[in-house]
Formats: C-alpha cells, structure tokens, sequence
C-alpha cells in the first residue's frame, strides 16, 4: 500500500511539472494540422535562426571537445602545480548564472571596454555578433567533456599507453591509436551533452547577441521574441523543435552511457 | 619527433623506446597547462573579474547601495526565497522519485527513468514556454499561474528536478539490502529502518543534489522569463533583474548584483565538496 501511493505520488508529480507541460506543446505545435507548423519552421526568420544556432554551437562543442580531451588528459595523468585549482575551475562555469555569463563577456568584449575597443579598431565585432555568441556558449558548456572522460580515462589506466610507448609509438600515435578508441564512448557522450547545452543555450547568448532578429537570432531567442509578438504558432513550433533536439539527445546518451568504460 | 607511422607493422620493428619510455615529454604538458590557463582565462576567469572588478567601482558603499536598491534587493530576496524552497521541495520529491524508480517496479518504468533528464536536455526558455502553456492564461487544467510568485516556484522546480534524483539514486542502488532486512527481523517499523538505517547513508547523496538544486535556481534565467512577467518587486528573480540593468545600460549595478550571485554560487559549491567529502569519509 505504501509502495503504491508512493508511487502515485511520484508519477503525478512527474506528470504535472513535466509529461503535461511539454506533451501539451506538442498539441499546441500540430493543433491546426501539419501543415502551419511546417510553414512556421520554414518561414526565413525561422531558418536563419535554425543557421545561427548551428553556426554557433559547432564551433563552440569543437572548441570544448578539444580544450575537454586535454584538460581530462592533464587532470587525470599528471601531477603539477595549481591541479586542484584547474579541476575546481573546470566546474565553475556550472555555478555561474547565464546571464551573468553574458555580462561578464560584456565587460571585457564591448565596444566600450579596453579590450573590447582595441579589438574593434581592428575590425574584430565580438559583442552583438556570432564571436560573441561562440564565447557565452563555450563558457556555458566548458565542463561537460571533461567530465564525461575524465572517469574513463582514470579507469582505463596508463598501461595500454605505456606498452604503445615500448613499442616505439610517439606520443601522438599512442593518443591516437590506443587513448581515443579507448575513450570514445565517453567522448561521444560529452560531445552530446555539448551539443544539446550549446543548441539549447538562451540567457547568456540572449545577453551578447543584442537578438537582433534576422542577424543574431538563434533558435531559442526566435522562441522567446514570436512568442512575445503573439506569434505563438511559430514559437510553438520552433519549441517543438527543441524540444525533439532535446529528447534525441536523451536517446542518444541512454545509448551511450552503459558503454562507459569500455576495455 | 619521428613522423607518425601509419602501419602497425613499422611501429613493432622499431627499437624499444630508451627515451621517453615512461612519461609523455614535460615539455607538452607544460604546453598543454599554459594553453588551458589562456583558454580559460580568456573565457572565464578574466571576464568573471572584470564583473567583480565593476561592481567595486564605486567602493563598498556604490556597491552596497546598488544591491540594496529598491528594486534588486527584492530581486534577490525573491530569488532566495524561492531557491530555499525549490531546494526543500527537491529534498523530498527527488529522494522520493528516486526511490520510486529504484525500488518499485512498474510498466513503463524505462521511459520515467529517461523522463528524468528531460529538463537538463530542454533549453530553458522552451521549459518556460511549455509550463505557460499549460500553468497560463489559457490553461487548460484552469490554474493561471502567469506572472505571479507560483509561476516561478514551478519554473525552478522543473528545471531543478533531475538533482536530487540522479544524486540520490546511484547511492541507493548501492545500498545492501540486508540492512535493512536486519533492521525488520529485529522489530523495526518500516519508518524507524528508513530513519536509522537508510536516511544516514543517503543524506550526503541528498545534500548534495540539494545543494545544486539551490545553487542552480539561484541563478536561473531562461525558465523565469516567460512565466513570471518580469513584474519588479513581485516576479523579477536576481538573474532577471541583471539582464534588465543591462539593457538600460546600468552595467555597474548588473554587476553588483551578479557578484552577489557569484559569490552565494561559490559558498553553494564549497559546501557542495564539503558534503561530498564528508560522504566519501562515512562511506
């Protein structure tokens, strides 16, 4: 009797707070047939915003799988001054808020900022534009390759690296051929719990972008400005969207995550 | 550096590395440290200062009176207030979830299991925008929670939900059930076994995810937006309150605000690896 309410307990909270909620955007998405819907996602807004979102999620989960593969490979394998700091670092964009993120680039990437002006009497525009964008992106998503290698890389141990070694490999061969394949499960995870956080990211690129619509409008700020103009079926659809993102996303990591460790 | 070798056959016929045979050369990981201080300093650590170093601007005083603004402080007291009890609210619903999906067994029971994640993959305005629909003006269940109090209580508490549970439940499944099944033979109720035998070995596990709960509602943004209005001195939550002292151009009272956020979000994480290391002392 216990186990049963408990249950009943559990599942309606579930239920209100998430299966309701975003089933019945679902509803909302194809109320009126497939048709508008498609015509929502495909209106030029609504594909330069698609663009936009691409053009600044690639670069950033890029430039986080490389920075996460060798931050991993420091932490786990070396002893060096300032190690702890680096891995107490690593986490600290988690804690920051997204808006304050945005401020935070504001404030040293503006026009009006030192360095923010000399970049711009080079002709370099990272406030209000895609770098900008790249940067808030970056900082938002900067520990989850890390952390999903990280314990895999512990777990497989130096040895098949050290037996590489002996037999003559560089370094770089040894990086290649026997630490990528062993940690590519766990890479492959990191990479897409990157690219959902970055396609997904709202507050901190709400805050550099400018959501200059038709310019630096990404998907999720396309979401917030139709919704805000009463557009509500292209905010609808382009939730939808997202929405199908996201649960891709946890499809994939579902399948990725019992290979975790693979030796 | 010999050119990388594409044959497998080539590396096993060269000599047995005399050099570098242990270790990778010092000089890459020298290399690698100095690119991951640039990296993140460029990113994180310089423009996080510069937000620290404007809200001092004005000295203690310039920064004491931007926090306690009319507007900000109760900005920040709602935010506070709010993430006290979406932290309590998860405390209980996230071990109670997690216990749900460890210990019952139910149809469908897979498909809740990855539900969980859900509010971590979804972006945070489409959270916002999906609990309007069905919390709004036209609600379909007829409770308009829209630009009140509530409606932001249950923007925190979705995207905070998978906290508690994905904290509490490796812990659990962890946990020996011959305890407990001791506890019982012995006489013990069911509540005085989960209080004496289970609470303790799950309450670092619970604190822990009750602490990124706390610490991540503190600083949410995307969820509040659509469902709160942004009504100052009702529904405006710190982070909301920022972006808008950034756009009327207001960066030094932003950054007041925001280094009060930063520092609540640090004492979160100390307290974070506290009860972590605390946890890992017991088990």
């Amino acid at each position: 009797m216990a186990r049963v309410s408990l249950r009943l307990v559990a599942l309606a909270y579930l239920l209100f707070l998430l299966v309701l909620p975003v089933g019945l955007i679902c509803f909302r998405t194809f109320e009126h047939g497939v048709g508008p819907a498609i015509d929502a996602l495909t209106s030029p807004s609504a594909l330069h915003a698609f663009q936009v979102t691409l053009e600044v999620a690639i670069p950033a989960v890029l430039a986080n799988t490389v920075f996460g593969v060798g931050v991993a490979i420091l932490l786990v394998r070396h002893r060096f001054l300032g190690r702890r700091v680096l891995d107490a670092l690593v986490d600290l964009p988690v804690a920051v808020s997204p808006v304050v993120v945005g401020l935070a680039l504001i404030l040293v990437y503006g026009k009006f900022e030192p360095i923010g002006k000399w970049l711009d009497q080079r002709g370099i525009e990272i406030i209000f534009s895609i770098p900008g964008m790249v940067l808030a992106t970056i900082f938002v998503a900067l520990p989850l390759v890390v952390r999903a290698i990280a314990p895999v890389l512990e777990e497989i141990g130096i040895e098949q690296e050290q037996a590489a070694w002996t037999l003559g490999a560089t370094s770089w061969q040894a990086f290649r051929r026997v630490t990528i394949p062993a940690i590519r499960w766990a890479l492959a995870y990191g990479m897409v719990l990157s690219l959902a956080r970055s396609l997904g990211e709202y507050g901190a690129v709400a805050v550099v972008s400018g959501n200059l619509v038709d310019q630096t409008q990404t998907l999720t700020l396309f979401v917030q400005e139709r919704y805000q103009n009463f557009d509500q079926p292209a905010a609808y659809a382009a939730s939808f969207a997202l929405a199908v993102i996201a649960v891709c996303t946890l499809l994939l990591i579902n399948l990725l995550r019992p290979k975790e460790g693979t030796r | 550096m010999a050119a990388p070798s594409e044959e497998a056959g080539a590396v096993t016929s060269a000599p047995p590395a005399v050099s570098g045979g242990g270790r990778r050369p010092s000089l890459g990981v020298g290399l690698g440290i100095g690119l991951a201080t640039i990296y993140l300093s460029l990113i994180v650590l310089i423009p996080l200062a510069a937000v620290v170093w404007r809200s001092s601007e004005g000295g203690w005083s310039g920064f004491w009176d931007a926090v306690t603004s009319p507007e900000s402080a109760a900005a920040l007291k709602l935010t506070i207030v709010a993430s006290i009890l979406v932290a309590i609210i998860n405390l209980v619903m996230g071990t109670l979830i997690a216990w749900v999906l460890v210990r019952d067994s139910f149809p469908g029971k897979k498909v809740v299991e990855m539900l969980i994640d859900l509010p971590f993959a979804l972006p945070t305005i489409v959270a916002g925008l999906v609990l309007l629909e069905l919390y709004g003006a036209n609600s379909p269940l007829h409770v308009n929670l829209a630009f009140s109090r509530a409606g932001v209580l249950v923007a925190l508490l979705f995207v905070t939900l998978p906290f508690v549970v994905r904290t509490v439940q490796p812990v659990l499944l962890e946990l020996d059930p011959q305890m407990e099944e001791a506890a019982a033979s012995l006489g013990a109720r069911r509540f005085t076994t989960f209080r004496r035998i289970i609470l303790p070995s799950l309450l670092p596990a619970m604190l822990s995810g009750t602490a990124l709960a706390f610490a991540r509602s503190m600083s949410e943004f995307g969820s509040t937006v659509l469902i709160s209005g942004n009504i100052p001195f009702h529904t405006e939550v710190a982070a909301v309150n920022i972006f808008g002292q950034i756009e009327s151009d207001n960066t030094t009272g932003a950054a007041a605000v925001s280094t009060v956020l930063l520092v609540v979000a640090l004492v979160a994480l100390v307290l974070l690896s506290l009860v972590q290391r605390w946890g890992s002392r017991r088990g």
